[in-house]
């Protein structure tokens, strides 16, 4: 029943239902695998684990990180901690150990965690902006940039229309030329970490660096103490060094990262109380004068309460739905027919096409069928009423009256509802479906 | 038998940035929604969101609290622990489905989560009610 329902809807697929292959269809129906929608992202990133870690295309130096910090911690457990237990405490390696998982296990996060990516505006949205920037006076149209001003708590803030994501960036939003994304709260792009830090990966990126800082601090700390401990005695300094080489290793690289890092820690940490990202403070969006915060729209107005809210705040979720699933055939239509078709706009379709809009018409449809005047309509008129209250039925009882627009062949009648956003279906922009509307109501 | 599309336009009600970075929609109007809903539920459901989107990004004891916890274990518990912004976004979807059900389907329109959009816009889908005009 539910298949006969579905015909009628896509008069197209009786000829050519979705499970017989097109051309476009081989290379799908070869894997009869859905696709996630990580597949098909459009900025450039790289997705590991079916979607779950996410990492720029150009992971930068991130090996080098990591090389570096694991080399160093396990030469100095290995050549250094014995010395030290033995003639200092125990507590050396602990601590050190402790520092050591924080670093990597931030790192890892900062790395790989999504930093409040914006998905790309959807082909009406974008058509409604633009409608919004024609039609109204008020908008700063210059080709280009496009701007539009707001007032945050009483400073004067521009919006900039961003021309790859096609949508107004929210405030604070910057998009990232390496990785081609609008990403929220925008900081920086690290090439350490090989990612952007953001809204979501801030306080991972900030504890990376003050425990990095640490770390290093600790380590240089110990090493020096190990060799002034060995050079004690009749042992010159050369000899204790000539003893322990590891050492002379762990000096170098700790010698010449503590300046960065714990400049950068300090750096951020200004920015943590003052509420600000590297990227308003380079530009200097909010300088008044320097070192003063006002002026600053985001402050809270208090280093404790900017502190708690950067760092502590809450978590906010992924807007950029990695692991969801794709309709099937979606996608190879839409790019060869050259719309603008997002894949993302296919999330709606799966949760549109899911259980619960479809008990929605059901429900819906039951009262409306109630209260229908059509009760001669055939069996197969009431079935499509039941359906599609609002489809007209009139047009199955006075078909001359009305002008049909024939839908193209659905790909997954499965999912094919009167509810599925009109653009999804291959062919049809929302002009074309205005227009159709427009010739049906003259 | 020649099928009818779902011909639809669709809304977009925009964020309200006045307040700051909070998640917030405008409440104004739309005039194509004039017709088929009344002004004060649209607002009444916009509002409702607007106070669920607040609660979500609260920062109060019980987020510094879980913010802080998670500092502590290298944010490894936001790997097994359910955030309080998830669970107010479940709430949120809920809602939203639950005032399709009740207001929103009966007047051919949709409501569509803004999570979908990437908490851009609260769009809504005006399907053309053609039993009424048929008559």
């Amino acid at each position: 029943m539910k298949n006969c329902e579905y015909q009628q809807i896509d008069p197209l697929a009786l000829g050519t239902p979705a499970s017989t292959p097109t051309s476009t269809q081989c290379a799908k129906n070869k894997s009869h695998r859905p696709r996630r929608k990580w597949e098909v992202f459009p900025g450039r990133n790289r997705f590991y684990c079916d979607g779950r870690i996410i990492v720029a295309r150009q992971c930068g130096v991130l090996p080098l990180t990591l090389g570096l910090i694991v080399v160093t911690s396990v030469l100095f457990f290995i050549f250094d901690c014995p010395f030290l237990v033995t003639h200092l405490t125990i507590c050396i390696p602990v601590v050190a150990g402790v520092l050591f998982l924080f670093v990597v296990i931030t790192l890892l996060q900062t790395s790989f965690t999504d930093p409040g990516i914006l998905p790309r505006a959807l082909p009406e949205e974008v058509t409604n902006t633009e409608r919004q920037i024609d039609n109204s006076g008020s908008v700063t149209y210059r080709p280009p940039p496009r701007t539009k001003e707001i007032i945050i708590n009483g400073e004067v803030v521009k919006l900039k229309y961003c021309f790859t994501c096609k949508m107004f960036r929210p405030p604070r939003t910057s998009h990232c030329s390496l990785c081609d994304n609008c990403v929220e709260r925008f900081d920086h792009h690290c090439p350490w970490v090989g990612n952007c830090v953001g809204k979501r990966n801030y306080r991972f990126f900030y504890t990376f660096i003050v425990s990095l800082s640490f770390l290093t601090s600790f380590i240089l700390g110990c090493v020096i103490t190990h060799l002034t401990l060995r050079s004690q005695g009749d042992k010159g300094f050369l000899q204790a060094l000539q003893e322990s080489p590891a050492s002379v290793v762990e000096l170098v690289v700790c010698f010449f990262s503590i300046w960065s890092t714990l400049g950068l820690s300090g750096f951020h940490t200004y920015l943590v109380a003052s509420n600000l990202t590297t990227n308003e403070d380079i530009k200097g969006s909010w300088s008044t004068k320097r070192g003063e915060e006002s002026g600053n729209p985001y402050s809270y107005n208090g280093i404790f309460r900017n502190c708690c809210a950067v760092l502590c705040g809450p978590m906010p979720p992924s807007l950029i739905d990695r692991r969801g699933f794709l309709p099937p055939d979606v996608i190879p239509r839409t790019v060869a027919s050259g719309s603008e078709l997002h894949p993302f706009m296919a999330k709606n379709d799966t949760n549109m096409c899911t259980q619960a809009p479809k008990k929605l018409l059901e429900t819906v449809a039951h009262s409306s069928l109630v209260h229908s005047t059509c009760t001669s309509a055939t069996p197969k008129t009431a079935l499509v009423t039941q359906e599609f209250p609002f489809n007209s039925v009139s047009s199955m009882l006075s078909p001359s009256n009305t002008t049909q627009v024939p839908l193209p062949a659905a790909r997954d009648n499965r999912r094919s509802t009167p509810w599925t956003r009109p653009a999804v279906r291959e062919g049809i922009t929302q002009k074309g479906m205005l227009d159709a509307y427009k010739y049906q109501v003259s | 038998l020649q099928q009818q599309a779902a011909i639809a336009s669709k809304v977009f009600v925009q964020r309200d940035y006045t307040s700051g970075t909070v998640c917030k929609f405008q409440t104004k109007f739309p005039t194509e929604l004039e017709a088929r809903i009344e002004k004060q539920q649209f607002e009444e459901t916009i509002q409702t969101l607007n106070n669920l989107y607040a609660e979500a990004e609260k920062l109060g004891g019980k987020s510094y609290l879980e913010g802080c916890l998670a500092c502590l274990t290298a944010y490894t518990i936001f790997l097994c622990m359910e955030t309080h912004y998830e669970k107010v976004l479940k709430k949120i979807a809920k809602y939203i489905q639950e005032q399709n059900e009740k207001v929103y389907a009966p007047l051919g329109l949709l409501l569509t989560d803004p999570i979908e959009r990437g908490l851009r816009v609260v769009e809504i889908t005006i399907f053309e009610d053609r039993s009424i005009g048929s008559r």
